[in-house]
């Protein structure tokens, strides 16, 4: 039996998300960040914790006029904020600090204050990687996936049908950017970005924020909403260097941070009711169902294929849309941590009936990092 | 596929990587071996990353690699003609590196996963040369 320490009271995404040029990146991380104390019944004043990538802690608390008593600057790429979910679960639990605020903000497609981020010529992905023209997460996320399609016998159609069926879950999201059904065909016809992926493949590029507060389990069922507990959760680096992956077919942060998360929480796959793995690309749910053990060797493809994972399915996976069909705005993992809050409580737009346990799993950088978190209905299961 | 080398991200060394570049200018592909363990490594660094013993020496490299993964990239970038391949390949000696296929032409249907590779160095400029890959075979 696991007892949780630690809850979600508070979860809310930016007002709007898509096309945001009227606001700043900094704006986006305030706007999500009142729109998450509203909905916890909370002020500024009662956050004494904050952990944020993207903007530095001090730029988000300054702005926000918090003085911290913890700070969190923990930033290894999108999964960056479920790292911020386990370090407050540990900060709270020992009494460093009561109240802790996580903010994501990105101006992704329209750019207003915003920082760039190319690596230098003389770091080792400047030296080893940067010559040979690699563009970004386009051209190097997506490079391991020829090798897992041979050596897990997976076929670039079930590899389509990652887009086709998170569509599916994103017709059923007003929030969602693309809502129109699709097809295997369509997916593969679509335009080449960098073979094999065609732009159905590839994540959206658009603006957003999200920001969640979590306190003390025992405090937790004094505010307006469910909490969302806390059950477990798992966190790892492997490289900032593609090229450089142990093996090119199995992310050894997915398995680590997935094996972790779901020992701390106490739980078995059959307990899973709900699933969001980050999607930045249409394989990386695949990788994902096989590195944190849902599915068997090779075994992904046909089980997405084959609408398991789809609306009805035994296993509901991404069911706001993904970083494919519904958001993406560089660090999706806040979006994923949003739904799954929005599962547990029953508030989802494609609502999952009777979802206990929720794991949200996220990646850093391209294949770089990665951070698990199992939330639940209950406090103690 | 043609390369602009005017156009390609001119490498720095840094001092632990100096002897890899100095080695792609005498035609070598310097890796490094652990003194303790055997065990060889790259990139560059000055310890094993397996034992964490500072005694490495060089190893040069054979040349001889697999293709063990790529993209074909077709949004447009200012060193290459058309679309073309990042690789990832395995030498012969285990470890892998992030390499362009020269000297075949940049499509699934000729850029077959494990076809043997040998290194190609090619000057591009501020005296850096990159270690390309091309075919074992192919005629230069
Ligand atoms: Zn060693």
């Amino acid at each position: 039996m696991s007892a949780a320490k630690v809850a979600i009271v508070g979860a809310a995404e930016t007002t709007a998300l898509g096309r945001i040029p009227q606001m700043s990146q900094i704006q986006l991380h305030a706007d999500a960040a009142l729109n998450a104390l509203a909905d916890a019944g909370l002020t500024l004043k009662d956050i004494d914790g904050v952990a944020t990538a993207g903007e530095s802690p001090t730029a988000v608390a300054h702005y926000l006029g918090i003085a911290p008593n913890w700070v969190d600057g923990t930033a290894v790429g999108g999964c960056s904020f479920m790292l911020h979910v386990r370090h407050a679960v540990a900060a709270i639990e020992s009494g460093l600090c009561q109240c802790v605020l996580i903010t994501h903000g990105e101006s992704g497609r329209s750019n207003v204050g915003r920082a760039g981020w190319a690596s230098s010529p003389g770091s080792l992905s400047g030296q080893f990687e940067s010559p040979f023209g690699g563009m970004g997460p386009t051209t190097l996320f997506t490079l391991p996936v020829l090798r897992f399609l041979k050596d897990t016998g997976t076929t670039l159609e079930q590899l389509a049908s990652v887009a086709v069926i998170q569509r599916q879950w994103a017709a059923l999201n007003p929030r969602a950017t693309l809502k129109e059904p699709t097809s295997v065909e369509a997916v593969l016809e679509d335009r080449m970005i960098a073979y094999p992926f065609t732009k159905s493949q590839c994540c959206l590029v658009t603006d957003g924020g999200g920001a969640l507060i979590l306190v003390a389990a025992e405090r937790a069922k004094d505010f307006p909403q469910s909490p969302v507990y806390i059950l477990g959760s798992g966190e790892s680096t492997e490289t900032p260097m593609i090229s450089q992956m142990q093996d090119l077919t199995r992310s050894r942060a997915f398995q680590m941070a997935g094996a972790r998360a779901f020992e701390t929480a106490g739980i078995q796959h059959s307990d899973v009711d709900h699933l969001m793995i980050y999607d930045a690309f249409a394989h990386l749910p695949l990788y994902g169902l096989e590195d944190l053990g849902f599915c068997g060797r090779g075994e992904a493809g046909a089980f997405i294929a084959s609408g398991q994972t789809a609306p009805g399915g035994i296993l509901p996976l991404n069911t706001n849309g993904g970083g494919l069909s519904y958001m993406h705005s560089g660090m999706y993992g806040m979006y994923a941590l949003q739904e799954s809050v929005r599962q547990v409580r029953g508030t989802a737009a494609a609502k999952v009936a009777g979802v206990e346990i929720s794991v949200c799993h996220g990646v850093g950088g391209m294949f770089g990092a990665s951070g698990t978190v199992v939330m639940s209905a209950s406090k103690v299961r | 596929m043609k390369i602009d080398f005017e156009q390609v991200t001119v490498p720095v060394p840094t001092p632990e990587t100096a002897h890899f570049w100095s080695g792609c200018v005498a035609g070598e592909l310097r890796l490094q071996q652990c003194d303790d363990c055997s065990r060889v490594y790259f990139p560059p660094r000055p310890f094993c990353p397996d034992c964490g013993q500072r005694a490495v020496s060089i190893l040069c490299g054979s040349g001889k690699a697999r293709l063990l993964s790529y993209v074909i990239n077709h949004r447009p970038h200012p060193a290459f003609d058309g679309p073309y391949a990042i690789a990832v390949v395995e030498l012969e000696e285990g470890v892998t590196m992030m390499a362009n296929i020269l000297n075949v032409p940049q499509t699934p249907e000729a850029l077959i996963l494990d076809m043997p590779l040998k290194v190609a160095f090619r000057p591009i400029r501020q005296g850096i040369v990159l270690p390309y890959f091309e075919p074992d075979g192919a005629d230069l």
